[in-house]
């Protein structure tokens, strides 16, 4: 005998209305038979037999308003001749509890610790390359390494691509691994990261960051997730790299930069470098992390020269930023191209008088807060610098980090240096007004050192 | 790339309605079983949702089986499986152990995700089921990428990509058709065309109703199917996956198929009669289809498919039992399979 229950049609509902039942008492059901209607006001829904049986008695006529969810409709007896025994009655079960979890102060994914109190040495030797070749070298070199890695992208073949980044990549290794696509940055994107999750690496190549918001569906709700929705069982190796930020007079919606959008995704790893060095140390390790990891690049930074080391095993860990410039007065933090106007801010304060010290974040997610921290106590003043707009962004949450773990270290209220907050203008000088420059760092530092 | 110019056609499927032709006694009583499994696993889903033992949506399959069933016949070791939301059936068709996906459904430690991803973020490495996707259409990109991890490896496989006729109209299915062809790559496409997304019928969202059109301006074949007879999917999956494991490029299956239930659990019902759905159920049910067949052919008498039967509920009703006593995830699952670590 198995009592049938009222149904719940939602997780919220917690009564209705039981408007009309198909059976009556007597009659043999079958798994499957619509045996009553049960109405809220916002649904209807047919109550189906589970088990089969005779129904010996119905506990609650049509019509009955209020019925509370788990009170037993109707009553469920053996079908005759069969003897097969209906499972036991399920005693009504309390819905799941939720459990008291005290998340970490910062209900973040862990992030690697740094107890090292000296910085990474900030200068290295080598060839000079420009971060164009830097990039490309480092895919050429994981992709000789890795068979399981390739490039796929608009105008990464043939084309040697829009920036001329995978320059000489098709030659090397052929159509099947230097993949040009139509313009469908939804589809590849999605292309890209089913062949992950079968285990290739894939290396998918933007444009520039403005057209993946087209794919950002893929980067996050599919890549960045599926580890995790699936308890640990698929992993997503798969690089999302290219130019991110304004070029130069290409206006509002060619200009994004993309930081802050990408870096508040758990799961995701996003990296975005400065110098040469830096470039192709990181994309090499990005190519080799087993996750998702979103790689902003710099159009204004492929041209420029920096040294890199000719070791062909370069690679720089993700998480770590580095200081650029070592000083005392005031801390400046900055990632991609803002690293150059930072570092001129400083060359311009030190004639004031003024050390600043330059922290190069490079990794946006993990974020390095221990080097940011451990430099705000040194300094005891911050100024973050991004590129993006300061609403909810990069600066926001340093200034947050630095507001819990080294409140009592400052000495004067943190600035943010950023986009104005507008759609990026095309006039030459309306564009130079809207974006960070080194005279706006100068004069945030200057304010925070009260001078 | 060369391509011939002609024989790419579009074609509804040929007259002869498929059944009969090659199934044996062994193979119909299996896929009888596999989708009585399927209905009463769903069954008790349902009842589970009811007492509030399973949360948030759950998209039932009933009415839907003989896909599922009907493609799985075709499948070689190796061959990706990648659907939507409304996953339980193909899992249990891929081998999944039911027990892991009902606790799955209830959220508890011993489901296939470990409680973390739900009735629709299911998946399965070692069953090659890939998901399990909340994103109408997002699946169809990720299978099309999973055949080109296949065709990149020249490994032979096969990804069966399915969605649903609502799912038809998102741009990335027509990107990810595009590309398919153009790279020839092994995906059999398998629309479930229920009729229904949500309360939205087919003809209010589509301009083209039929959908096995829908790869003619990128130049793939269709069929249409009927997708309540299991004899007529397994037929079709077989030219499909001959298609593209040959090296040809994807096929495109439209299944005609219908759901019975709600889209989920709780569904205002005002789109359809009771009448439409009653005689769905009545006259072209897949599970009745097969019962038929077998009583036809005289190759199960009832007491077989009473045994069948019972043999079915004990295993819905020890996975409904193991969802219900398993445990909550740990606490600490909260911050676990975030990031892979680095050296796994
Ligand atoms: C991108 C997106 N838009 C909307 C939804 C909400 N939604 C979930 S299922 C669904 C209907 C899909 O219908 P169909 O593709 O026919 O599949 P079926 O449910 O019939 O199996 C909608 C609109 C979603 N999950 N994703
Ligand atoms: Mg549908």
């Amino acid at each position: 005998m198995t009592d049938i229950l009222m149904p719940a049609l939602s997780p919220t509902m917690e009564e209705g209305t039981l408007a009309k039942w198909h059976v009556k008492t007597g009659d043999a059901v079958r798994s499957g038979d619509v045996i009553a209607e049960i109405e809220t006001d916002k649904a209807t829904m047919e109550v189906e037999a589970v088990d089969e049986g005779v129904i010996e008695a119905i506990l609650v006529p049509e019509g009955t308003e209020e019925v509370k969810v788990n009170t037993p409709i109707a009553r469920l007896g053996a079908a005759a001749g069969t003897g097969a025994a209906a499972p036991p009655p399920a005693p009504p079960i309390p819905p799941p509890s939720v459990p008291h979890v005290t998340p970490p102060a910062e209900a973040t994914a862990p992030e690697p610790s740094h107890d090292a109190p000296t910085p990474p040495a900030a200068t290295v030797t080598g060839r000079r390359t420009t971060v164009r070749d830097a990039l490309r070298d480092a895919m050429a070199e994981e992709m000789r390494r890795d068979e399981t890695v390739f490039l796929m992208g608009e105008e990464v073949g043939q084309y040697q691509g829009a920036y001329k980044v995978s320059r000489g990549l098709l030659e090397e290794f052929g159509a099947r691994r230097v993949i040009d696509t139509p313009i469908t940055e939804h589809g590849f994107a999605g292309l890209g990261v089913g062949a992950a999750m079968a285990g290739l690496k894939p290396i998918v190549e933007f444009m520039t960051f403005n057209f993946a918001m087209q794919a950002i569906d893929h980067i996050i709700n599919s890549a960045a997730k599926t580890l995790y929705m699936s308890g640990g069982q698929i992993t997503c190796p798969i690089v999302f790299r290219g130019p991110n930020g304004a070029a130069a007079r290409v206006a509002a919606q060619h200009s994004q930069d993309y930081s802050a959008w990408y870096a508040q995704i758990p799961g995701l790893k996003v990296v975005a470098p400065y110098d040469a060095a830096d470039a192709k140390g990181l994309l090499k390790a990005a190519i080799r992390d087993p996750n998702p990891v979103v790689f902003l690049e710099h159009e204004m930074l492929y041209g420029q020269e920096f040294d890199v080391p000719e070791d062909p095993d370069w690679t720089v860990p993700i998480g770590q930023a580095l200081i650029r410039r070592p000083g005392r007065d005031v801390t400046l933090t900055a990632h991609s191209r803002m690293v150059g106007l930072a570092l001129e801010a400083a060359e311009v304060l030190s004639k004031q008088g003024i050390e600043a010290e330059v922290v190069d974040l490079r990794t946006l997610r993990p974020l390095d807060r221990a080097t940011i921290v451990e430099s705000v106590k040194r300094t005891n003043r911050i100024v973050s610098v991004e590129e993006g707009w300061s609403p909810m962004g990069v600066g926001a949450e340093i200034v947050a980090t630095v507001a819990a773990e080294a409140f009592d270290w400052l000495d004067a209220p943190p600035l943010r240096i950023a986009q104005a907050d507008t759609p990026l203008p095309y006039a030459a000088n309306l564009e130079a007004l809207a974006l960070p420059s080194v005279d706006r760092i100068v004069e945030a530092a200057l304010k925070v050192c009260y001078r | 790339m060369a391509r011939p110019a002609a024989g790419r056609k579009t074609r509804k499927a040929a007259a002869p309605a498929a059944t009969d032709a090659g199934v044996s006694r062994d193979q119909l009583l299996a896929w009888y079983r596999e989708m009585l499994l399927i209905r009463r696993f769903e069954e008790r889903a349902g009842q589970l949702y009811g007492m509030g033992l399973i949360g948030g949506f759950c998209h039932l399959y009933i009415g839907q089986e003989a896909i599922a069933v009907g493609i799985q016949a075709v499948r070689k070791p190796g061959d990706q499986v990648i659907t939507g939301y409304r996953d339980h059936g193909h899992m249990l068709v891929c081998g999944m152990d039911p027990r892991e996906v009902m606790a799955e459904l209830t959220g508890r430690a011993g489901g296939s995700s470990r409680g973390k991803g739900g009735s629709m973020h299911m998946f399965s490495t070692e069953a090659g089921f890939y998901g399990g996707h909340g994103i109408v259409g997002a699946q169809v990109s990720l299978g099309t990428g999973l055949a080109l991890a296949n065709s990149y490896r020249s490994n032979g496989a096969v990804s069966f990509t399915f969605f649903g006729d609502g799912a038809a109209n998102q741009g990335q299915v027509y990107e990810s058709f595009n590309m398919a062809e153009l790279w020839s790559l092994p995906v059999v496409y398998v629309i479930e065309n229920n009729q229904y997304a949500m309360g939205t019928s087919i003809e209010r969202s589509s301009s083209e109703t039929h959908l096995f059109r829908r790869g003619a301006s990128f130049r793939i074949p269709g069929e249409e199917v009927d997708g309540m007879d299991v004899v007529a999917v397994r037929d079709a999956a077989a030219r499909a996956a001959e298609h593209a494991r040959s090296g040809q490029g994807p096929y495109i299956l439209e299944m005609k198929t219908y759901r019975y239930r709600g889209h989920s659990m709780s569904d205002p019902a005002k789109y359809r009669t009771r009448e439409e759905v009653e005689e769905v159920r009545r006259n072209r049910d897949p599970i009745d289809h097969v019962q038929e067949l077998l009583s036809e052919k005289g190759w199960a008498d009832e007491a077989a498919l009473k045994a069948i039967d019972a043999e079915v509920r004990a295993i819905v009703a020890d996975a409904a039992e193991f969802a219900r006593i398993s445990p909550e995830p740990d606490p600490s699952e909260l911050f676990t399979d975030i990031y892979v670590e680095a050296g796994r």
